[in-house]
């Protein structure tokens, strides 16, 4: 008995530190922001309770509800554009033999780098004089496409150059992942296919799509997630331009740098609350389809 | 054998995680003599650590001055600090009266009054007026603070238009005739514009934050400050034909072709490079940019002019007082030593040293001999300074994010005046309600 409790204590303060670690840095702070959203706290003076009052604001915001569309718009884009890109690029990559780690890596290099770095060189890519340096206007110039030129950041049109720069900055991230998916798939299904006079239009619809759905699943999900929490590329490159690019982590980050704590959690808690449901929501759509291709959910 | 062991492997990482963790609490170790001041004023480091050897040597007194930088970060370290009661025996805020006067209600603060009217009031005559106004909270105050003064102004800031006269020249324009009206300035910057094909004007218009001051200087101007401050209290709305007529200023501008490309999300900083390197004629800047552009272009031959008047029934009001403030932190077994080397600090000898190192505008009366020659007409606009921070009440910082949101997109084009006033007063009504 002596043996199983020191066996027991043993075991247990191995986990002592990863649980004081997790107590501290995550459990505590989301019960933090839980009590600071129903609080008007700015972080100095003595909070004080007002029950759902920051909700409400949340709730008839339209800077917040602004900040979703906009979170919303570039995620779309996201879902679409990057989304397509990386798997073709995928589907492309994993029938090339040579060569397939240098493309790999090539790909997998935006994802990497910063997202400061990537709004800032993007801004002086995009930018005309004399914030930027006007690069792509010249290339246009260069190209004759000179009635293109535009000032692409100073316009309505920030907010969709915007999404292309996110798309731009994580396809990467989709690529690797849909790679991995496609090379989980075993061979001998396409040959038994390529036998029965299957070709690759059926090869992709009847078994390379069916097969990718839990991957493709996720990859939905950490967009969605990964877009609607977007934050540093997009402060750098537009600074949220006139409300066009603010997203809704920007507007957390605004009442945050004002001291309006409270509201700034209520915020937070929505936008997590939403996002939760969303995966979820995610989640079912796919075992739904799953189960319609049957397919054996993962 | 090797089971034995586990107990006290496990319980290391525990004393070492503990261990880790104390690390970051504040040090129990006894002060020795010195003072610790926090700022941001990346620009003031070294002639602040000057200043401290000086210090040093004529009392023995050590003083360290720790910057922490960028501006953001350094006002999330004070909060922390506050909370953990570990602040410096010298700090400063930044940002909008009612977070000082948060720090002064939670007891961090030391009112600075009775060292201040001390000796007939020898240590506040010596401050401009305008200046020192900042850091005073009047008798029933809007933040319900005690009243007194809780700071110490170490500079004072205006904001100011400012020309290159080297552009006005080679336009052919008088370099000694800035325009003093919105009509005489958009037609000097179409001037410019066609004549040498330098952009009109620039501005960090980005950050949102000078459209707001440009915006309440034209609002003063226009309908008095009286009107004004009534539309903070939520006498006045926003969709009143005045302030239409403000934010119509803006698509003015716009509509004129003057403004450089990207304004709406130019920051500060690009546009003081764009500036000193002559691709402006005009700009709109803090007195801080004479320090900037000798940093950038020594040669850039320019000068500062006060806001195009839109109206001659009210008088012009400049956004300006004191730059930058410190604080002595109530709590600090050393206040009296801190007090004194503010005291020292802000003296005479101290202050145009400051002017000679930073070009700064001083804190103190008496200086007007030292300023840089671009600065010298300055002081006689000391008596027109206004400051949110000396208006009764400010305006919430949301209705302000979104006057600065609706200029943004009146000077991108995607909104009118009428449709920004609108937004304006809805979110100013939406936040009474509260």
């Amino acid at each position: 008995m002596n043996s199983l409790i020191k066996e027991k204590t043993v075991n247990f303060s191995f986990i002592i530190p990863a649980l004081i670690i997790f107590t501290l840095f995550w459990i505590y702070p989301f019960f933090y922001t839980f009590i600071l959203s129903f609080q008007e706290n700015d972080l100095i003076s003595a909070p004080k309770f007002i029950g759902l009052s920051n909700f409400k604001l949340v709730f008839t915001s339209g800077d917040w509800w602004s900040s979703m569309y906009n979170g919303g718009f570039i995620t779309l884009w996201a879902l679409t554009f990057q989304n397509i890109l990386a798997l073709m690029l995928a589907l492309s990559v994993d029938k090339i033999i040579r060569l397939r780690k240098f493309y790999r890596v090539v790909f997998f290099i935006l994802p990497v780098l910063s997202e400061i770095i990537i709004g800032l060189l993007m801004k002086q890519f995009l930018a005309s004089e004399p914030v930027g340096e006007d690069v792509f206007n010249h290339l246009l110039n260069g190209l004759g496409l000179g009635f293109l030129a535009h000032n692409w950041l100073g316009t309505a049109y920030v907010r969709v150059i915007t999404a292309m720069v996110h798309c731009w900055k994580g396809f990467g991230w989709a690529f690797i992942i849909f790679l991995a998916g496609l090379q989980s798939i075993p061979d001998q299904l396409y040959e038994a296919a390529r036998i029965d006079g299957a070709g690759a239009w059926h090869c992709f619809t009847k078994i390379t799509l069916p097969l990718l759905m839990p991957v493709v699943t996720l990859v939905v999900v950490l967009t969605i997630l990964g877009t609607m929490q977007a934050f540093a590329m997009i402060l750098a490159l537009t600074g949220g331009a006139g409300g066009l690019t603010t997203v809704p982590v920007m507007v957390i980050y605004d009442h945050l740098r004002h001291n309006i704590a409270g509201l700034a959690a209520a915020e937070g808690l929505v936008l997590g609350v939403i996002l939760v449901a969303v995966s979820f929501t995610m989640f079912f759509i796919s075992k739904k389809i799953r189960e319609k291709y049957g397919v054996l959910p993962s | 054998m090797g089971k034995r062991n586990f107990p006290g492997k496990g319980m290391f990482f525990v004393a070492l995680l503990i261990a880790a963790i104390s690390g970051c609490a504040p040090s129990s170790k006894p002060k020795e003599n010195k003072i610790v001041i926090w700022h941001w004023m990346v620009d003031r480091q070294s002639a602040f650590s000057e200043l401290a050897k000086k210090y040093e040597t004529q009392t023995g007194i050590k003083v360290e001055f720790k910057l922490f930088f960028p501006p953001d970060i350094y006002s999330q370290k004070v909060i922390a600090a506050a909370r953990a009661n570990t602040l410096p025996d010298i700090f400063g805020i930044l940002g909008e009266k009612k977070i000082a006067a948060s720090f002064i209600k939670s007891g961090h603060i030391l009112n600075m009054t009775p060292y201040m009217e001390a000796n007939s009031d020898e240590w506040k005559n010596s401050f401009n007026p305008q200046t020192l106004k900042v850091d005073i909270f009047t008798d029933n105050n809007y933040y319900g603070v005690a009243p007194g003064i809780y700071g110490i102004p170490i500079d004072t800031t205006i904001l100011n238009f400012v020309y290159n006269k080297e552009l006005f020249k080679k336009a052919g324009l008088n370099p000694d005739n800035p325009p003093k009206t919105l009509d005489e300035f958009i037609k000097d910057a179409k001037a410019v514009k066609e004549k040498i094909g330098v952009d009109g004007f620039v501005c960090g218009w980005g950050e949102g934050w000078l459209l707001n001051a440009l915006a309440t200087e034209w609002a003063i101007n226009l309908m008095g400050e009286d009107k004004f401050l009534k539309t903070i209290k939520g006498e006045v709305s926003y969709t009143d034909k005045d302030w239409i007529k403000v934010f119509s200023f803006f698509s003015r501008l716009k509509d004129s072709g003057i403004l450089a490309s990207g304004i709406a999300t130019m920051t500060n900083k690009e546009s003081e490079d764009a500036f000193s390197k002559n691709k402006a004629v005009f700009s709109f800047n803090g007195t801080w940019a004479v320090n900037v552009y000798a940093q950038i272009n020594p040669n850039l031959d320019y000068g500062f002019f006060p806001l195009p008047k839109v109206s001659d029934k009210f008088p012009l009001k400049v956004w300006g007082g004191a730059g930058s403030s410190f604080m002595v932190n109530a709590k600090s077994p050393q206040k009296d030593k801190a007090v004194s080397f503010l005291k020292w600090l802000t003296a005479r000898k101290q202050q145009i040293f400051l002017i000679d190192r930073t070009h700064n505008l001083p804190a103190i009366k008496g200086c007007s001999d030292n300023l840089p020659g671009v600065l010298k007409h300055t002081t006689e606009i000391f008596g027109s300074l206004t400051h949110p921070d000396v208006w009764p009440q400010n305006e919430n910082s949301q209705v302000i994010e979104v006057i600065n949101r609706g200029l943004q997109q009146i000077i991108m084009g995607i909104k009118t005046p009428e449709e920004v006033a609108k937004e304006i007063q809805k979110t100013k009504e939406r936040i009474s309600r509260r």
